[in-house]
């Protein structure tokens, strides 16, 4: 694909976000943040006088209070109204206590806007960071997200991940005994949500394409288990694997040549490798047991999976040619549906003890494990593309909702739908 | 202070806007429809009572002809019984089940164009792909005792929906146990 190619697809997928729904058809809300947040000001974009379909301060203020290590003042304990830094004056700042300080400027430009941003230090007096860039009418809000991505790099050392999407499944009941599947695709703070394929049949597995532009998942919708491979932009898919048995859990590898997934036409569930150019399929575990859930380091070598060869649920991890594979884990009876952060020094997985599902996570380096939720039915974890927060599915007052929790445990947060239930969140890597 | 411009990010250059054309707006909803499409016929749906061997011929779907004398109504009565019911983490099937899974076994083997499907189920605890591969195992270990007693394989399918099709909607063991289960669906004909 050329490059403009690509950025047709990226700017078309705007268009549609845009024009899906205006409104959030998930609500977050922080459950617990961290102690000793920095106080920072988010000034609301000047001048002023433009009806802007986006207040993009809001939605700054918002990823940075949600990212659980800032905490906005509130707007009306905002004492003036800079846009320009002519008009800052650093000794208010320093009054509201406020650590940092952010203003800006949003003005027509052509048929969008240019929107321009500047970081300050208040107590040294000093800009950290300032550009200009140009939006697109529907892009506003994506803007916003990556201006707040540029302010927690500035202002933390780590990439942000506020410009990013989630894919998840949300179930509705219709009719008695009749239930909606859909698979859905929103910006990483809920909005913008869209369906991307919708069935009365179990919708499972999604996956993403390391590119952000597909989706991989299994679909019920004959009956039996197949897997798809589904262009969002075009909406138009091809049917991967529809094999006898299970067709379940893709894995698409990290360079889009390959999926791994797992089939059962040879006799139980087994993990297979498919080069997706010839669709020539590398079967790469033979045990007696379910053998399952592959996952793709981020180098592409190592393939890690759920296996109940020993006994119960753990997991393995193997070269992605095949071969021997090792035991990761020993603790607890139950740890499955493991995944890499995107440096592949930690796994999190579903770690289940005592009749209770949480999310946990494993440094490889030292084998520490760390449960990090406090749920009884926690699953479906998934690393943000800059390995600062865990997305997974949690049970609450008998519905399913989304939850994020930092890789530390520290902020947690909880995204619920409006109505029936979400699960199986995947975060989709940063878009290219 | 005047140098904090930095042009070095123009994300969406409006020439895009041209080069793109229209194609960008088309909504992907096609994949959906299909989707939906499928949904019409739903006779094997966990959560609707299935067709009775042999359709609609016989006041009750269950055939007494093929069943000898006395035992007739017994064998009805576990005939009409087309769900097994599994522990945690188990594929083991509980002697008290076998009966019903005999009965239905006597019937295949005695009506050979009657299909079932075996739909494996599991509880909601544990990650969606393992309990596909557990509710796979429970309608294997069913076809494999139907196969054992003298039904051709194939007349027996299997399909495994894990936790996504739950008979019993509660967080707890009493619906639990509800949902571990395999279903025994026959094909209408």
């Amino acid at each position: 694909m050329s490059l403009l190619q690509r950025l047709c697809v990226v700017w078309g997928l705007g268009l549609l976000l845009a024009a899906g729904n205006a409104g959030a058809a998930l609500t977050i809300e922080i459950t617990q943040g961290v102690e000793g947040a920095v106080p920072v000001a988010v000034v609301p974009f000047g001048p002023g006088g433009v009806s802007l379909p986006v207040d993009v301060a809001e939605v700054i203020a918002a990823d940075l209070r949600r990212s659980g290590r800032f905490a906005p003042v509130a707007r009306d304990d905002l004492i003036a109204r800079p846009y320009e830094a002519s008009q800052v004056n650093f000794r208010d700042w320093r009054l509201v206590k406020a650590d940092n300080l952010i203003i800006g400027k949003v003005t027509p430009f052509g048929a969008g806007y240019t929107v321009q941003f500047q970081l300050f230090d208040v107590f040294r007096g000093v800009q950290l960071s300032g550009y200009s860039m140009r939006s697109g009418a529907a892009d506003l809000r994506r803007t916003a997200h990556q201006i707040a991505d540029m302010i927690y790099e500035t202002l933390t050392g780590e990439p942000g991940a506020f410009a990013t999407r989630i894919a998840y499944i949300t179930v509705t009941d219709v009719a008695a005994g009749k239930r909606r599947y859909s698979l859905e695709v929103a910006d990483s703070d809920g909005y913008n949500p869209r369906p991307v394929v919708q069935s009365m049949q179990p919708l499972m597995s999604p996956s993403w394409s390391p590119d952000g532009t597909r989706l991989a998942y299994v679909s019920f919708e004959t009956k039996r288990p197949r897997i798809y491979t589904q262009e969002l932009h075009s909406g138009k898919r091809q049917l991967i694997a529809s094999f006898s048995g299970i067709n379940g859990a893709p894995a698409w590898s990290p360079d889009g040549s390959k999926m791994a997934l797992v089939l059962s036409k040879d006799g139980n569930p087994e993990i297979y490798v498919m080069d997706l150019a010839s669709k020539r399929l590398r079967r790469l575990t033979d045990s007696l047991g379910i053998d399952t859930e592959p996952a793709w380091s981020p180098d592409g070598r190592t393939i890690i999976f759920t296996s109940d060869r020993g006994g119960t649920p753990q997991i393995y991890r193997m070269s992605a040619d095949g071969g021997r594979a090792a035991r990761l884990t020993f603790e607890g009876a139950y740890n499955a549906r493991a995944s890499f952060s995107a440096d592949g020094h930690t796994i999190a997985m579903v770690h289940g003890e005592n009749n209770r599902y949480r999310i946990a996570v494993l440094d490889l380096q030292n084998g520490a494990m760390q449960v990090l939720t406090d749920g009884r039915l926690d699953e479906s974890p998934s690393f943000a593309p800059n390995g600062r927060m865990i997305i997974y599915a949690t049970e609450e007052r008998n519905r399913g909702v989304l939850a994020a929790v930092s890789v530390d445990g520290r902020v947690k947060q909880r995204l619920s739908a409006r109505e029936g239930d979400a699960r199986e969140p995947v975060w989709a890597p940063i878009r290219q | 202070m005047n140098k904090w411009i930095k042009l070095g990010l123009i994300i969406i250059p409006m020439v895009m806007l041209g080069a793109c054309g229209t194609t960008g707006a088309k909504k992907p909803q096609g994949a959906g429809a299909a989707g939906e499409g499928a949904v019409g016929e739903a006779p094997g749906s966990a959560t609707t009572m299935p067709m009775g061997p042999g359709g609609g011929a016989e006041a009750t779907p269950l055939p007494g002809g093929g069943v000898a004398g006395g035992e007739g109504s017994e064998a009805a009565a576990l005939l009409s019984k087309r769900v097994v019911y599994f522990d945690f983490d188990s594929s083991t099937i509980h002697d008290q089940d076998r009966a019903i899974i005999e009965a239905h076994a006597n019937y295949l083997s005695q009506h050979p164009t009657v299909k079932v499907t075996l739909e494996g189920h599991t509880d909601e605890r544990g990650t969606r792909e393992y309990n596909i591969g557990l509710g796979e195992r429970r309608a294997d270990a069913v076809k494999q005792m139907m196969v054992l007693m003298g039904v051709s394989p194939s007349q027996i399918s299997t399909v495994s929906y894990g936790e996504e099709r739950p008979a019993a909607l509660g967080h707890d063991e009493s619906a639990w146990h509800l949902n571990r289960r395999v279903e025994i669906v026959y094909e209408a004909q």
